[in-house]
């Protein structure tokens, strides 16, 4: 792997034009990438869902290096019934960035490189991606603006690569009273690609940030996603996940409540069948006074299906007045299906109130009969409480627009 | 004149030593050692073989590093592994031929063996360093068959139970703790409990770790056969010392069909000083099977001492219908730490259990609940439900949660729930408002945080437990 990686990062370093001190930090980045490797069980944080293995026994010959060709878009992929802004990947590049329902001078696209921006320590997949991605892009939200329209992250793979590993990066900059909608929204032709994305968040005062990935087409990619958000005063991040086509993916949260009343709201859905291994994992980290969090993800799970989620909450000893909350519930359907939970606390305060409740088990039978005594078959009625138990997390979602998209995906009826 | 009651009360009272002579086996761990354990135990040879197998491995085994409270590295070959008092050559026949320095330090923890000859209740096997040194009440039990004695006399006299349930719920091929128990245990206490018979009282054994620079490394089997009940009690205490002192027991409990095991522990060993200096390692390894159908094994501990506590007592639901449960109290204050919790295996089907732990963290300590709850693909209809609470006492010391949740079965329920706060100012201006101090309030109300648990002990035990509660935390508020 040593090997491949060198001469792929060789050969990414010629085809970009990169500074002497940049290559210096993505060499460093490098190296702790090939200390480290790919995680593996014997990581605690992988303990649920082995990446090493998944990547060893799906992907042969991993190739990180990515040619970099132009493609053409086709506006055939764009989401119907939903005006929106666009960023548009294609297989890691950067292919279309159209804004054109705001004010031009409200926002900013920096292309420059900033080496603070890195994130340090975070895990190899991270270093990876500050090793290995090719172009920066920071998005630079103005003081006071609200972004007019949702703005969709395409992230496409074509069928023309495979075994290769792919990385994003973007940044995010709020300024205070601003707010941004994003939606990291994936469609995927390809096959037995490693997908590596990292983005990075700073919310500064009082502004609002609502994350959105939906993760829909069927596909055998195995993917990583982290997201780094820092919270100064009074900001707010609501976060939704909606895990479903993936083989293998792993979403990653963390946020920084830095600032005295901010808060961090988390919800997911795992709805999976076939084969698929789908994590969750989110550290919230109370920093500051007065600071608020809710976590809620719910799991149904079908035939040789596996579901994870870890949450943790850490509550620092100057964080008092903190109020924290985590319920991950489960319905299995299948003998096969596995679910695995580690709802953690880690607190140091004392005036805290902090809770977390976990529940997995089957469709209750009682719930079943009744509403087949009421004329429906068993599917319908089976069909009925499990999207009635998805729709509640569904309902969280605060922009009523993007409400309707994801419960057009997932065929539930409005 | 308050601040000195707090100040006697504060003070851990069971920090006396005994002054005895002792037999000590050469300092550090090796073969040699071991071997000197087992000759002045006049071990059959295959124990012999069974420690020294058990030690081939602790040689290539890493000690675990994953838990939250770190320690210095102990360095094992400046332990002694064996010590006991001198006057055990020729092990007592009676309690009238004990060393009458030994029967005071009992007494003086409040243990008399003497009068309970003569008192109804409780049968006590008293561990002292590494020999059991005296058993009351043997007559009364074994005319219901009853066996309960030093596992020392029980590898001796019943060597065929031992052979088959020594190493069968913690084997040798363990963890590095228990391990280093299985090649080094010294003493410890043995239960056998015949088919259908309830025993009629509660089995009690007290540690008490005397001599400095030793581990203290007992094991415990208790065995309940078919049909059978019986309730356990353990209780430990140690001299105040400045260095660590290691504490690696090992514990086996096996429920055979329709069994009963209950096992208490009330664990005060000495925390240290309010610097954090000396105390106890206890690392415990407690197990329990569930081998038979219908059978039940209950842990329930009040965890208030010792300068590390890091154990899980575990239930390994094999049997159908079997249950498990675990109530825990832990308590640390000054620099105590603690990481502690359960494991709960289902594996047979229709097996239920069921976690309540409460922690209660004061002072610069720091608390963990850590557990396991796992439904294989075969426990059918099983049923786990866990509650943990944690309470805050100032901004110095921490409070932590780390269930791991696997479910494996379509059938099962799984339902987790924990909680962690302070005292409410409302609770306490109430209790104040009606003419408590501040220190009385918190009592009561960290009683009433812990009755769940509380009420699971015995009576005996559990009017200590409560006044032990109280005494952790005295200082702790205001």
């Amino acid at each position: 792997m040593e090997k491949q990686l060198r001469t792929d990062f060789k050969k990414i370093i010629e085809s970009s034009n990169f500074s002497e001190t940049e290559i210096i930090t993505k060499e460093k980045y490098l190296n702790k990438f090939i200390q480290n490797g790919f995680p593996g069980k014997k990581n605690e944080d992988w303990k649920f869902l082995d990446l090493n293995q998944a990547i060893k026994s799906n992907i042969e010959n991993l190739d990180y290096f990515n040619e970099n060709l132009p493609n053409e878009v086709n506006p055939k992929i764009y989401v119907d019934g939903l005006e929106h802004n666009k960023i548009v990947f294609i297989n890691g590049r950067i292919e279309k960035i159209d804004f054109k329902y705001e004010e031009s001078d409200k926002f900013e696209i920096i292309d420059k490189f900033d080496s603070k921006s890195l994130l340090n320590d975070v895990n190899s997949l991270v270093d990876l991606n500050s090793a290995l991605t090719n172009k920066y892009y920071k998005i630079q939200v103005k003081e006071h603006y609200t972004v007019k329209k949702p703005v969709i992250l395409y992230n496409l793979t074509t069928s023309k690569i495979s075994s290769k590993n792919i990385n994003i990066r973007l940044d995010f900059n709020l300024e205070p009273n601003s707010a941004l909608k994003i939606i990291d929204y994936s469609i995927d032709k390809s096959e037995k690609n490693f997908v590596n994305i990292v983005y990075n968040f700073n919310l500064e005062k009082d502004a609002i940030l609502k994350n959105y990935k939906l993760d829909k087409e069927e596909n055998n990619n195995i993917k990583y996603s982290y997201n780094n958000i820092n919270l100064d005063t009074n900001s707010v991040a609501e976060n939704f996940i909606l895990s479903l086509g993936s083989s293998f993916i792993k979403n990653e949260i963390n946020c920084n409540l830095n600032g005295k009343y901010s808060s961090a709201f988390v919800n997911g859905i795992f709805n999976l069948d076939n084969n698929k291994n789908h994590e969750i994992r989110t550290s919230i980290n109370h920093l500051n006074e007065n600071t608020k969090s809710y976590q809620l993800i719910k799991s149904v799970l079908g035939e040789n299906t596996k579901s994870a989620y870890q949450g943790k909450i850490f509550v620092k000893s100057n964080a008092q007045k903190t109020d924290g909350y985590q319920l991950s519930k489960a319905i299995l359907l299948s003998d096969n299906a596995e679910f695995n939970a580690k709802p953690e606390l880690e607190i140091y305060a004392d005036d805290v109130k902090c809770s977390h409740g976990s529940a997995s088990g089957s469709l209750n039978q009682d719930s079943i009969f009744y509403i087949m005594s009421r004329g429906l078959n068993y599917i319908e009625a089976k069909e009925l409480l499990i999207n009635g138990f998805l729709l509640d997390v569904v309902e969280k979602v605060t922009d009523n627009e993007i409400k309707n998209l994801i419960k057009n995906i997932m065929g539930l009826k409005e | 004149m308050r601040d000195k009651q707090v100040q006697d009360l504060k003070e851990y009272k069971y920090g006396f030593s005994t002054d005895i002579d002792t037999i000590k086996a050469p300092k550090g761990l090796s073969e040699d050692v071991i071997k000197f354990i087992s000759n002045i135990k006049k071990e059959p040879k295959w124990l012999l073989e069974w420690r020294l197998k058990a030690y081939n491995r602790l040689k290539v085994l890493k000690e675990p590093d994953w838990q939250k409270p770190k320690y210095p590295k102990i360095d094992y070959q400046d332990l002694y592994y064996y010590s006991a008092p001198k006057s055990f050559k020729e092990k007592p026949k009676n309690l009238d031929e004990l060393d009458p320095k030994l029967l005071e330090t009992y007494k003086k923890l409040g243990i008399p063996l003497q009068e309970q000859k003569r008192l109804n209740g409780i049968a006590v096997d008293a561990v002292f360093d590494s020999v059991s040194v005296a058993t009351t009440f043997k007559d009364t039990l074994t005319k219901q068959g009853i066996i309960f004695c030093s596992i020392s006399e029980a590898i001796q006299k019943h060597p065929e139970l031992v052979k088959k349930y020594l190493g069968s719920v913690i084997p040798i091929t363990d963890h590095y703790f228990a391990t280093l128990n299985s090649a080094v245990f010294t003493d410890g206490s043995f239960v056998y409990v015949p088919p259908g018979v309830k025993c009629p009282m509660e089995l009690s054994t007290y540690f008490r770790i005397n001599a400095s620079d030793t581990g203290q490394f007992e094991r415990t089997l208790i065995i309940a056969d078919k049909g059978s009940y019986v309730s356990y009690l353990e209780g430990c205490t140690a001299p105040m010392r400045d260095e660590n002192q290691l504490h690696a027991a090992n514990v086996e409990l096996v429920a055979l069909d329709d069994a009963e095991i209950k096992y208490s522990t009330v664990q005060n060993w000495y925390p240290g000083d309010k610097d954090g200096k000396g105390g106890i390692y206890n690392f415990v390894t407690k197990r329990g099977l569930c081998q038979g159908k219908n059978s039940k094994i209950s842990w329930t501990q009040v965890e208030t001492g010792s300068a590390i506590t890091w154990k899980y007592p575990s239930c390994i639901l094999k049997g159908d219908n079997s249950i498990g449960e675990f109530y825990s109290i832990a308590i640390t204050n000054n620099h105590q730490k603690a990481d502690t919790g359960t494991k709960m295996i289902h594996i047979g089907k229709n097996t239920k259990s069921k976690i309540i732990s409460k922690g209660i963290s004061a002072g610069y300590s720091d608390m963990t609940y850590r557990g396991l709850v796992d439904i294989s693909k075969n426990a059918k209809n099983s049923s786990n439900y866990t509650q943990c609470d944690s309470l805050l006492m100032g901004n110095k010391c921490g409070a932590h949660t780390v269930p791991y949740i696997k479910n494996k079965n379509s059938d099962s329920n799984i339902a987790h729930e924990a909680t962690t706060s302070k005292i409410s100012e409302d609770q306490l201006h109430y209790c104040q408002q009606r003419g408590l101090n501040s220190e009385d309030a918190v009592g009561l109300i960290v009683n009433g945080f812990c009755k769940e648990v509380l009420q699971q002990l015995p009576m005996e035990f559990a009017v200590e437990a409560q006044k032990l509660v109280g005494i952790s935390l005295e200082g702790s508020v205001g």
